[in-house]
């Protein structure tokens, strides 16, 4: 087992001030296990009093080496390691590898395929947002809120568990549309949710928002304007919460994003406050969405036809001669993209979610890359925290919503 | 192609000497790893792409020349386009300047790219490594770095691959 | 069996040191915050209102290693992560129990790779593995119940 390997001041000595050479201020670790830095993250402080001076974070300690062990596997294989990516946003990891591979081999997925992927994806987002609001707002000391925020929580994993069988790590769309078609009890439960999350969020608005300790405690702290936001490539909330309006659902639609009508909500303080009222919008224009395409859905099938990518349903095997070599190939070899390399985004709950595929005519994928939000919001931390209070960098944190897995891959 | 995209793909084709490839929608550019930093500047002040959303390399390992193509996605939010840009590098340790004074994110991408793929970017302002152990010898994902697979124990050779496996003690 | 009839009205109760011993162990184990990865979520789930965890006398969860006697492995350990993990361990007072959550804990999970260890006994003693990826809240409950069978079947003369 392998030691472990410390920093010298020397090698930090381009981060930090003089002062910390010579002792005048501390550097402190804030170390990986930490019960408000969500998840395994490794901050190195250097605090004047309490004051914040210096910030570096050292990330890597959930490397998983995702990108190297995607390339021994085939594309359908390599799909179930994609989920465990972004824990909090699971179904949109399998959604923009799908796009991605979709994009590679020209496969077309059915209209009712991406109005039920829009529908999770949405789901998804919700999911995530509470998880955030629950442990960024336990952080600030509202205990309650985490337990209300479960609650929700727990409707829309019962409807993941019905529809594929998983609560979070479902692999459920697949290139070409999705695994198999929703059951009958689908529609029931998402209406069912989606007349109780916006009665909810109006409780947990008359917790926090125009609470003086919690508008204290976030009103012009942790500030960052959309320069700066560009500069470091900082996308989503954050970016919205600046000024700018940019989503990938409205610039460059997917799955079928420009059919529905909704709102990009922003806000132009930039601060902690205003990103918090910023997620709790988009909750409210997700359950728009989800209205919307609840109404729109068409019938029809749920995958693309085309049998040399997707696999033929199990009732054909035994009749047709064609079916049986279809299936035996995809399970053997696995398929065969063209050659090239394509580079497909999502709008994530944290920022543009992008992967870029390179084929190189093998049923193996040649290089697969994430571009994830969350590596370029802790690269901005430092540059957000300068200045601060130790107790506002635990509301910061909070805020900009990270996920280590995302950053370290 | 898209009518946004020409003028700047023209002016970096007669300016640098690129080679452009279309691939289902989406425009690529190849140019000589020595005018990095230029084409990234013409682009962010007079083409108005403002971020740079990727930076990430290929390895073509038993092929020597190019070895690697170190990818550069760049996109404009008030046009919306996305444009990539490819500069193919050789040999094994290989070396191109840093985009850090154009774009300041990409200071933890190269960081990422030198831990992961070996390749150095010269006048980058704290070059170490950044998901791996500081101390971690080799870049893993070059192609000829095994993948680290370890036997899988079933029952038939549980015993034996018991005797190997490191356990921790009390 | 109450508690009158053994005591009587002399008001005292005899049992083996053991036993009580051990009792007192189980009910109040308290476990120390080691969420990784998305094992945690499913961890933060159990603690949530839904699957309570405050039942079985865990509502605290201890984020300093002294004051805690259960660590949960919840997710994938990493090659940077190992060290610290066994820090951590070692800092914790004795009785300390591990219970290694999910797959990647157990036995590296769908990684098998040159980034994650490959179960976390490389690194520190485990006494329940709870399979799944991430396990069902129900699931760890039903480990963690496991461990107090086995705690419940310590006797005092294999204290070392």
């Amino acid at each position: 087992m392998r030691e472990i390997q410390e920093f010298t001041l020397d090698e930090l000595k381009i981060h930090l001030s003089e002062k910390a050479l010579s002792g005048e201020t501390v550097v402190l670790n804030m170390g990986p296990q930490h019960p408000s830095t969500h998840g395994v993250l490794r901050l190195i402080l250097e605090l004047n009093g309490e004051i914040i001076v210096n910030c570096i974070p050292d990330v890597g300690y959930l490397h998983t080496g995702i990108e190297k062990n995607m390339e021994a596997k085939t594309y359908q294989k390599a799909e179930v390691l994609v989920d465990r990516m972004d824990y909090m946003y699971a179904m949109g990891n399998t959604l923009v590898y799908s796009l991605a591979v979709e994009k590679l081999t020209g496969l077309q997925p059915p209209p009712r395929a991406d109005a039920i992927r829009v529908i999770l994806t949405e789901l998804s987002r919700i999911q995530s947002h509470l998880l955030w609001l629950g442990t960024s707002a336990m952080d600030l000391a509202a205990l309650s809120t985490f337990l209300y925020a479960m609650r929700e929580r727990e409707m829309v994993l019962d409807i993941f568990e019905l529809v594929s069988g998983a609560r979070m790590m479902t692999t459920f769309i697949r290139p070409g549309g999705l695994w198999r078609d929703v059951p009958v009890q689908f529609e029931t439960m998402v209406r069912d949710f989606t007349k109780v999350l916006p009665k909810r969020l109006v409780e947990y608005e008359s917790m926090l928002t125009h609470n003086p300790l919690f508008l204290d405690r976030t009103k012009g702290i942790g500030k960052i304007d959309t320069q700066t936001c560009l500069a470091y490539d900082v996308t989503g909330p954050a970016l919205r919460a600046s000024g700018l309006a940019h989503d990938v659902r409205k610039s460059n639609p997917y799955s079928g994003y420009d059919l529905y009508d909704f709102d990009v909500p922003t806000q132009s303080e930039g601060d902690v406050y205003a990103r918090y009222l910023v997620r709790i919008e988009e909750m409210r224009q997700s359950v728009r969405i989800i209205e919307q395409a609840l109404d729109k859905i068409p019938y029809g099938p749920v995958r693309d036809q085309n049998y040399k990518y997707v696999p033929p349903p199990r009732s054909e095997i035994g009749v047709s001669m064609e079916a049986l070599i279809h299936h035996f190939k995809l399970w053997t070899e696995g398929f065969v993209p063209p050659k090239g390399a394509v580079y497909t985004t999502v709008e994530s709950p944290r920022g543009e979610m992008g992967v870029f595929l390179e084929s190189n005519g093998t049923p193996k994928p040649y290089r697969v890359h994430y571009r994830t939000p969350s590596g370029p919001l802790l690269h901005a931390l430092p540059v957000i925290a300068k200045g601060h209070f130790v107790a506002d960098l635990i509301g910061i944190i909070g805020s900009i919503d990270i996920v280590l897995g995302d950053c370290d891959r | 192609m898209n009518e946004i995209l020409n003028p700047a793909v023209e002016r970096l084709q007669q300016q640098f000497k690129g080679q452009v490839s279309e691939f289902r929608g989406e425009v690529t550019l190849l140019i000589p790893a020595e005018v990095n930093v230029d084409v990234a500047t013409l682009l962010r002040d007079e083409f108005a792409f403002d971020l740079l959303s990727a930076l990430t390399a290929v390895d073509y390992c038993p092929q020597t020349h190019p070895r690697f193509h170190l990818v550069y996605i760049f996109y404009s939010t008030a046009n919306k386009v996305y444009l990539n840009v490819r500069a193919p590098l050789d040999g094994d340790t290989p070396s191109i300047r840093t985009l850090e004074t154009v774009y300041p994110s990409a200071n933890w991408r190269e960081r990422e790219v030198w831990d992961l793929f070996g390749i150095h970017f010269e006048g980058h302002s704290d070059l170490r490594r950044l998901l791996l152990p500081p101390d971690w010898k080799g870049h893993p994902l070059r192609k000829d770095y095994p993948l680290g697979y370890e036997e899988v124990q079933f029952t038939f050779n549980f015993d034996e691959i018991d005797t190997r496996k490191p356990k921790g003690e009390l | 069996m109450g508690v009158e009839p053994k005591s009587g009205s002399s008001g005292v109760m005899t049992t083996s040191l053991d036993k009580m011993v051990n009792w007192a162990r189980t009910n109040s184990l308290w476990p120390m915050t080691f969420g990784l990865a998305c094992c945690a979520i499913e961890m933060m789930a159990m603690q949530a209102s839904n699957y309570d965890m405050s039942r079985f006398g865990m509502e605290l969860m201890r984020a300093s290693p002294r004051q805690s006697d259960l660590m949960i492995v919840a997710g994938r350990v990493s090659q940077k992560m190992g060290p610290v993990l066994r820090n951590l361990y070692d800092q914790m007072p004795d009785p300390k129990w591990v219970i290694a959550m999910g797959d990647c804990a157990s036995c590296g999970g769908v990684y098998n790779n040159y980034a994650v260890y490959q179960g976390v006994d490389e690194i520190v003693p485990v006494d329940v593995y709870v399979a799944g990826c991430p396990p069902r809240p129900e699931g760890l409950i039903h480990g963690i119940l496991t461990l107090y069978e086995k705690i419940r079947a310590e006797k005092v003369t294999d204290w070392k």
